[in-house]
């Protein structure tokens, strides 16, 4: 480490934090000083959030210590953290919809007179804090559901302004904001660290670490790896620190590769401005990755295959017949049938307090009944053969799949799908959160699934996966597939160079991902 | 600046479009009914009409607070029969003891709305199934006040209350006896009405204006978010049920000043309950939570009533209201129910 | 997770059985206590007699019927709040109808609200809560417009009486009648795809749309159901008080609601077993029963009442804690 703690402001030593059998940090040392920004940097995953999260009071570490100006600080939670001056602008955003922009920027303490809300007091202020981050035309009076997400976004940041920060936590902030709107908050920024700020700014854009950061620090599996000072580290070693050099899954081989007969077409297809003429194909036996930021519309582009999007242009053809994808249960029959496993587990894939088997049965009813009457020797085949096949550890199929561990609970969602025997096989980051011998074990089950001829579109945040396990990797960036990459192109330079939209297209600044 | 003055009233329009509307329905047909009704305009009228609506809406005002909150109080309607048996055991008297009496039955009010509230955050137990049940208790304890209808109450306090201002000076003894010339311009506005102005002045416009009274939007709005912004969400749900039983109880009050008895009548609790369901929704507040207000579901209330009196007037026969409060509570939130059309992402329509 | 529930009688039990087994032991509890009064007041134990229990049980079946249709709405998560005067449009529909299509025209009257319901939680999303109340009042608007008010003065069918109020092998054809219901709301939840779909949506709707149920399809059937059992069991308590009455209906609402909760089916769905459901609405009609037997006033049978649903409640809540 080049700085020395002498100066810390905020000081964490042996820090680490456990989901499961997941490290998502590990003995992490970390400090950032006043009047300074401190970049901090890392894949999906690398426990910046956790970081972050155990910073603002959120959650607990397992063990460790965190000092804060001289004192040993252990919050219970957000408001405590609040009070010490330790506030954080959250990807998932802590506005109430329903309540206007001004309720929303002063909710924790209000400006008051006689006890009561001073509504005219609280205008005011709401109109101050916005018209600091240059927001002035956003009317305190709209309710933050009638906002736009980059609003929304800026509204957030003008709330946390708000409560006077001593530390100010940047979590993908920019993420959903116009170019104009990232001009104003760096100078925001630049006023808060010329008061004696200090700044924690996460973010996975290049350019904004180079325009903005004073110190960055990379992360890698829960480990801090190094924190070096602006200028010391050029572009290209940042990102070989962000990826790594040891290989963290095993991939099963890929066979030669070979651009099959197109089982899946999709043509222009566009929905709101989140998908933007989109045309890709996936053949028989191809696992087709799906690349690049977060929430550059890789998400919705599955959902627009499932049927679940309304008002969708352009087709999709399976096998060269058009298919109007109109549900899931239509989606579901199509063709040879097309699964989808979504992005949330737990509220998306699963009825948590149900079986085991009453979740794995749940998309194969259809074929396990005669009539409508359920076939009980049909399932619980059904059953045995998904658990055996996926190799699922559990205890009884009747037990409710919330006892599950979460790679567990993930190979039920998986296996639900199997069993509908499905020709296209859409995944939505089907390893976020689950431990490596799980990971690989699903990995190989995708091979083995494209050998028997499946045609397989995965989405993953993880690179390390596209590039092991796909045959071609598509990267989305502002709703458009800007770059797909085959055979040895796969590889972690053109993922992430790509998937930052490094080469061209620059000048765009902030992906729009308003609605 | 007047030209963001008359934006901000736009804005404030379209955010309030459900409170906006029931205003002018009510305002249009209400004024239809005086224009029809043979002593239209006059304050004889206006005090019949107001003593109708008033106890419907601080219960519609009372039930308005759980479902701002995300909840729902069916135990509204026994809070007010309750109330109502209490009073009419201890609103008899005269001078100081009626104050005394109605300190016991606002009290009574408050402290059913709190064990509501107790069941609901400390038993973990559902508003809809807990105040269900609570509703039974406090029925109970109704029958027990009242098993038969029955008691009285000061006849003072009954001609002042459901009379116009005028009477209620003349029987308080103020303005020269309500004799005053520059009352007279006063005289004739129902003292019931001013009553409802005023509960809804003192009471709910402060609480809304409150921290606590905006922890209860916030939390119908999105739970979560209002915990991470580290407000007392426990406090939050304990003030809105303690505020409905506040308004619940006026409303019993006054209903036994009304009827000079106290009568625990289970299924007039029951429909009571309903419609002051139905008078939050025609008021524009979703039962969703989060957006609305008290205010509009007086209107709701005005609303559900005005249709009875034109019935009585236009000589339809009498019969035929409730299918057309039916038919008005189901188009209005059939109306609001358009937005659903512009939902893209069907995902959207489960949360 | 610690299980500290180890020195409880109902610990070993799943989370879906422990509720019907507190509350059968309840029922148990309110038989042993009604038979004690007996015993010191008069002498005697006519509530363990057959025939008090079989009239109980003929008393209990319109209640049951109609619970068990309530049972299938809360389990997607609705509740139907039209029942009453569904009830009551059955009744007075079938006696008005007359002759052999009596029992057909009161159904259909059922199937349409029903249809009504679903397609107004269905499609519109409006919360059932609302829009079964709105329908509520709208029935009631026709039956009122329709009777003018009064009571109907058209009785009930010979076959109305048979199946409600005759007896074979002294066993009353009501409880035929619901015992064939509830066979068949036993092979629908638990041994068809509607059933599986039922409980699927009453956990997490959008998995269950992920997973390609028909959601709005399951929703519409299960609000038909539950309003045809209204209008069923309106027939059926016509036939038993040999004629239809305005707000027949209205005092079957919160029973039937209450019997399903207490029988452990979760208020916000999901979860649930029919067995449940019928032993909260033997519990409910025990109760109601011994109550008056020992003369206990209106105003503490309410408040039993009450109580019962919020200790019974706090006790099925308790395990959960320890559960998660």
């Amino acid at each position: 480490m080049i700085h020395p703690a002498d100066n810390a402001f905020l000081s964490l030593a042996g820090i680490s934090k456990r989901y499961g059998g997941v490290h998502a940090l590990n003995n992490v040392n970390f400090q950032c000083e006043r009047g300074k920004v401190h970049a901090v940097l890392g894949e999906n995953g690398a426990g910046k959030s956790t970081l972050i999260k155990i910073i603002s009071g959120v959650v607990r570490p397992d063990q460790g210590t965190m000092v804060l100006d001289g004192q040993t600080v252990n919050f219970l939670s957000p408001s405590a953290a609040n009070a010490a001056g330790i506030v954080c602008i959250f990807q998932e955003l802590s506005l109430m919809p329903d309540l206007t922009v001004s309720d929303n920027i002063s909710i924790a303490s209000p400006p008051r007179k006689f006890g009561l809300i001073d509504s005219k007091a609280q205008r005011l202020r709401a109109e101050e804090l916005l018209a600091s981050i240059g927001c002035e035309d956003v009317n305190p009076l709209m309710r933050v559901r009638d906002l736009p997400l980059s609003r929304r976004q800026m509204v957030e940041i003008a709330k946390a302004l708000g409560k006077n920060p001593k530390i100010l936590i940047l979590d993908e902030a920019t993420s959903a904001l116009t170019s104009t709107d990232v001009e104003k908050v760096y100078a925001m920024l630049a006023r808060l660290k010329a008061e004696g700020v200090a700044i924690l700014y996460i973010s996975h854009r290049m350019h904004e670490i180079e325009a903005l950061a004073d110190n960055a620090s990379v992360f890698r599996n829960g480990r801090h790896i190094e924190t070096f000072a602006k200028g010391a580290r050029n572009n290209e070693e940042i990102v070989q620190l962000m990826i790594g050099r040891e290989i963290s899954a095993h991939f099963p081989p890929k066979p030669a590769f070979k651009r099959p007969k197109p089982l899946l077409e999709i043509e222009n297809l566009s929905w709101e401005n989140r998908l933007d003429q989109i045309s890709l194909s996936v053949g028989r036996g191809e696992i087709v990755g799906l690349g690049g930021l977060d929430g550059q519309g890789q998400k919705e582009l599955l959902l627009s295959l499932f049927g679940v999007l309304k008002r969708v242009e352009g087709t999709v053809k399976l096998d060269g017949a058009k298919q109007e994808l109109t549900s899931p249960r239509v989606a579901k029959r199509a063709g040879g049938g097309i699964a989808l496993v979504p992005e949330d587990r737990k509220t998306e894939g699963l009825m948590l307090p149900m079986s085991i088997a009453e979740n794995l049965v749940l998309a194969s009813l259809d074929e396990l009944s005669t009539g409508s009457l359920v076939d009980e020797a049909k399932v619980s085949t059904a059953v045995a053969d998904a658990i055996q096949r996926l190799k699922i550890k559990i205890g009884s199929p009747d037990d409710a799949v919330s006892t599950l561990s979460g790679g567990n609970q993930q190979k039920v969602v998986i296996a639900k799908w199997l069993m509908t025997k499905p020709d296209v096989i859409l995944l939505n980051d089907p390893t976020r959160g689950i431990d490596v011998g799980t990971k690989q074990e699903i990995y190989r089950l995708l091979r083995e699934l494209a050998d028997e001829g499946a045609a397989i579109l995965f989405y993953s945040t993880d690179y390390d996966e596209l590039i092991g396990s796909c045959d071609r990797v598509a990267i989305m960036y502002d709703g458009r597939i800007i770059s797909e990459l085959e055979g040895d192109a796969i590889n972690e330079k053109n993922i992430v160079s790509a998937a930052l939209n490094i080469s061209g297209n620059e000048s765009k600044g902030g992906a729009h991902v308003g609605h | 600046m007047s030209a963001t003055k008359s934006s901000d009233f736009g804005l404030r329009l379209r955010q309030n479009m459900g409170f906006a509307i029931a205003v002018v329905l009510f305002s249009v047909v209400y004024f239809l009914y005086h224009l029809a009704h043979p002593k239209g305009f006059s304050s004889q009228v206006l005090v019949q009409n107001s003593n109708e609506v008033f106890s419907l809406a601080m219960l519609a005002m009372a039930q308005t607070v759980p479902v701002l909150m995300g909840g729902l109080d069916l135990s509204v309607g026994a809070v007010m029969t309750l109330v109502d048996c209490l009073a009419s055991h201890v609103l008899e008297g005269a001078g100081w003891s009626i104050f005394g009496g109605i300190a016991l039955c606002l009290a009574a009010g408050a402290a059913a709305g709190f064990v509501n509230g107790c069941v609901v955050v400390f038993g973990r137990i559902q508003p809809i199934i807990a105040t269900l049940a609570t509703g039974a208790i406090y029925m109970g304890l109704a029958l027990f006040l009242r098993p038969i209808p029955g008691g009285k109450i000061n006849e003072d306090i009954n001609w002042a209350m459901t009379n116009a201002l005028g009477d209620f000076a003349e029987t308080v003894g103020i303005f020269d006896d309500g004799k005053a010339p520059w009352f007279q311009f006063f005289a004739g506005v129902p003292t019931s009405l001013v009553f409802l102005v005023l509960v809804a002045g003192i009471i709910w416009v402060p609480f809304r204006r409150s921290v606590t009274g905006r922890t209860v939007y916030a939390i119908g709005s999105a739970e979560g978010a209002a915990f991470m912004s580290g407000l007392n969400i426990h406090r939050g749900k304990l003030a809105a049920f303690t505020l409905a039983g506040i308004f619940a109880g006026i409303g019993g009050i006054f209903m036994a000043i009304q009827t000079s008895s106290g009568n625990a009548d289970i299924p007039m609790a029951g429909a009571y309950t309903l419609s002051s369901i139905a008078s939050v929704v025609i008021g524009g507040t979703s039962l969703l939570g989060g957006t609305g207000g008290a205010i509009g579901s007086i209107f709701g209330t005005l609303i559900l009533k005005v249709i009875s009196f034109n019935f009585r007037i236009f000589d339809i026969a009498p019969l035929l209201q409730p299918l057309f409060e039916g038919l008005v509570l189901l188009g209005a939130v059939s109306l609001g129910a358009l937005s659903i059309l512009r939902v893209k992402n069907q995902l959207e329509l489960f949360r | 997770m610690i299980d500290m529930t180890r020195y409880s009688p109902f610990s070993r039990l799943s989370r879906d059985d422990k509720p019907i087994a507190i509350a059968a032991t309840f029922i148990l509890v309110i038989l042993s206590a009604g038979t004690c009064y007996t015993m010191l007041r008069f002498g005697s134990a006519p509530l363990l007699t057959p025939a008090y229990l079989i009239q109980q049980l003929q008393i209990g079946s319109f209640l049951g019927i109609i619970a068990a249709g309530m049972m299938l709405v809360i389990l997607i998560s609705q509740i139907d709040l039209s029942v009453p005067w569904t009830l009551a449009a059955g009744a007075m529909t079938a006696t008005a109808v007359g002759g052999q299509w009596a029992l057909p025209a009161a159904l259909g009257v059922g199937l349409f609200v029903g249809l009504l319901n679903g397609f107004g939680v269905a499609y519109l999303r409006i919360p059932s809560m609302i829009f079964t109340l709105g329908v509520n009042a709208v029935m009631r608007g026709l039956m009122v417009a329709q009777t003018g008010g009064f009571a109907p003065q058209t009785a009930a069918t010979d076959l109305m009486r048979y199946i409600a109020a005759e007896r074979t092998f002294g066993i009353p054809h009501a409880i035929f009648v619901w015992l064939a219901i509830s066979i068949g709301m036993v092979v629908l939840l638990r041994k068809t795809t509607f059933g599986r779909s039922i409980y699927a949506i009453g956990n997490k709707e959008a998995a269950a749309y992920l997973s390609g149920v028909a959601t709005r399809r399951v929703t519409i059937l299960a609000f038909v159901m539950c309003s045809v059992a209204a209008s069923l069991s309106g027939v059926l308590l016509a036939g038993y008080a040999t004629k239809a009455y305005q707000g027949m209906g209205d005092a079957y609402v919160l029973p039937a609601i209450a019997a399903v909760v207490i029988g452990g089916t979760n208020i916000l769905g999901g979860r649930g077993r029919y067995l449940g459901t019928v032993i909260g609405v033997i519990l409910i009609v025990l109760l109601n029963s011994v109550l008056s037997i020992m003369e206990m006033p209106e105003a503490g049978r309410q408040i039993i009442y009450g109580l019962v649903i919020i200790s019974m409640l706090l006790v099925y809540g308790r395990g959960e804690k320890v559960a998660s």
